[in-house]
């Protein structure tokens, strides 16, 4: 119980934090913070990565977890990279 | 056992490192000049924690690989070969990917042993919140690609809402099912569906227009339901990175409802029909159409020039000769500037990455509270496939339903050019007044031909 209430202050530090951070995007940057946002919504993986896996329904799900989430990862930092590379600024 | 202990605490002391790595970089993600910077420490923060957690698994090792590996494959491919202008559409998928994750994962801590009522409760949150992420989000990926065309109000419609009110009291009794001793497998598959049809019918009736609030709500919700999931797991890495993507995606939901000038409630549950009490206008007045080769000759001579795209500027993939307009017109002496509406498009960004990819520099772009005071200082005012987002009613009709939402008030321009395929209305069904200005010319047409006669008028 106490590990739970020690975690879910985390949680709400964590979003109050978050809101700060963010708080001031600039327009321009909305799009890749919300790619970017996305590439680490798949820290997922990590959770994935921790399920175990008893019998076959457990290894289809986790798998299928780790797929979703690798696809999430991957995808989510090029293409946010691919995007920040195009915003230049004309000298 | 010893050794166990061992890895534990290592992998512990890992988490906090990327953690702070996350909170880092998604700050340097909100600045121009640190962005790319932002992302690559994210990135490194991804690979640390994942790296670590793979020192101690339980799957086999085989799974792990095929699935990172294919994971990689088709994320990248999606990553590298989408266009820009679809760049709202995949947004969309990968949220719904990062929800069906979460949901995968308290699915299978479901199945692993009798869960606590705590536990439970967690379970059943993480599933909710995945569920709905995903299939919600695959109905906004549908909605955006123009795979999907059901509206408001259609039986189907209608049925997928009902099922997602049906969840909300569901949601409540499986929280606490251990408690109310409800156990029974056939309940918990019928709750993962129910889930499911809850999120179609989330995101169904909410129309295209409103797609910059649904989505950024569903990447916010991508988050939570991450950090939910390591709340379960007790893993505090998923809690930091889960929340900082939950608030990320919050303050761009705030910030694109505030350039509606609506509430989020508003959009998710009433929508513009409902909102509206429409009283049809009967002072319209002449719309006065123009050639695009009048448009060269008074843009030719104008000294400063305001660009305004809108969807319409994507749907005709007119941003690379939008672009070179500005050019010739730079050379040509005159000041060129892009004023660009928070919900201008169908994300938040849209444009300013359509712009960016056509290689125009982003210090020209303005937002409507730099460009509105001097509005009357630009000879001309290009508004390319923007309607709602310049729709003067907005500041002049008390009775509209778009009253009070921020514009860009182009009406105030000398001169505005409306390029636009048809009369027809835009997403909030309001008619237009701006088009019978009497200082307002309107160039029919596909966007992309008349700005490029005008192009060529230039060049000659």
């Amino acid at each position: 119980m106490e590990v739970y209430i020690l975690l879910g202050f985390v949680l709400l530090l964590s979003i109050f934090l978050g809101l700060e951070l963010i708080s001031k995007v600039p327009s321009t940057l909305h799009t890749p913070l919300m790619s970017g946002a996305n590439a680490i919504s798949g820290i997922a993986l990590v959770g994935a990565l921790m399920l175990s896996a008893e019998g076959q329904i457990q290894n289809v799900l986790a798998f299928f977890a780790i797929l979703f989430a690798s696809i999430n990862v991957f995808g989510g930092y090029l293409v946010t990279n691919r995007m920040l590379s195009m915003f230049k600024k004309k000298s | 056992m010893n050794m166990l202990i061992d890895i534990t605490i290592f992998q512990n002391l890992v988490y906090i490192v990327s953690s702070v790595l996350f909170i880092l970089g998604i700050k340097m993600l909100g600045k121009e000049s640190t962005a790319v910077r932002g992302n690559i420490l994210s990135s490194v923060a991804m690979l640390s924690a994942v790296s670590v957690t793979l020192i101690d698994v339980d799957i086999g090792i085989t799974i792990i690989i095929s699935a990172i590996i294919l994971g990689a494959l088709i994320g990248s491919v999606i990553a590298l070969k989408v266009k820009m202008t679809a760049i709202p559409e995949m947004v969309a998928l990968f949220n719904g990917f990062g929800g069906m994750a979460s949901f995968l994962i308290a699915w299978s801590q479901f199945t692993d042993t009798q869960p606590a009522l705590l536990q439970n409760l967690l379970i059943m949150i993480t599933i909710y919140i995945g569920g709905i992420t995903f299939s919600g989000s695959i109905v906004a990926y549908g909605k955006l690609s123009e795979k999907i065309n059901l509206e408001k109000g259609s039986l189907v419609t209608n049925i997928l809402v009902t099922f997602f009110y049906l969840s909300i009291p569901a949601l409540l009794i499986m929280m606490f099912a251990p408690a109310l001793s409800i156990d029974s497998n056939f309940i918990f598959f019928g709750f993962l569906v129910l889930t499911v049809l809850a999120g179609l019918g989330f995101v169904m009736p909410i129309g295209g227009g409103d797609m910059p609030v649904v989505i950024s709500l569903l990447n916010s919700l991508s988050g939570i339901a991450a950090a939910f999931a390591g709340l379960l797991l007790l893993n505090n890495v998923l809690i930091v990175a889960g929340s900082l993507v939950g608030a990320s995606g919050l303050i761009l939901t705030i910030i694109m409802a505030k350039a509606m000038n609506r509430t989020i409630g508003n959009i998710l549950f009433v929508g513009y029909a409902s909102a509206s009490s429409s009283k049809s206008e009967g002072e319209q007045g002449e719309v006065k159409p123009i050639t695009a080769e009048d448009a060269y000759l008074i843009l030719e001579n104008a000294s400063s020039v305001l660009v305004v795209p809108g969807y319409g500027m994507a749907v005709a993939q007119a941003q690379h000769v939008v672009r070179e307009l500005g050019e010739l017109l730079e050379e040509n002496g005159t000041e060129v500037k892009y004023g660009i509406h928070p919900v201008a498009g169908r994300m938040p960004g849209h444009m300013n990455v359509l712009l960016a990819e056509a290689n125009v520099s982003y210090d020209l772009l303005v937002e409507p509270d730099d460009v509105n005071p001097t509005m009357d200082t630009f000879d001309v005012a290009v508004v390319i496939g923007a309607n709602d987002v310049v729709n003067p009613s907005a500041t002049e009709e008390p009775g509209s339903p778009i009253y009070g939402m921020p514009i860009i008030e182009v009406h105030n321009a000398k001169t505005v050019f409306v390029l636009k395929r048809s009369m027809s209305s835009g997403f909030a069904g309001v008619q237009n007044p701006l088009f019978f200005k009497e200082n307002t010319r309107m160039l029919f047409g596909d966007a992309k031909e008349s700005i490029g006669t005008v192009v060529s008028e230039f060049k000659d």
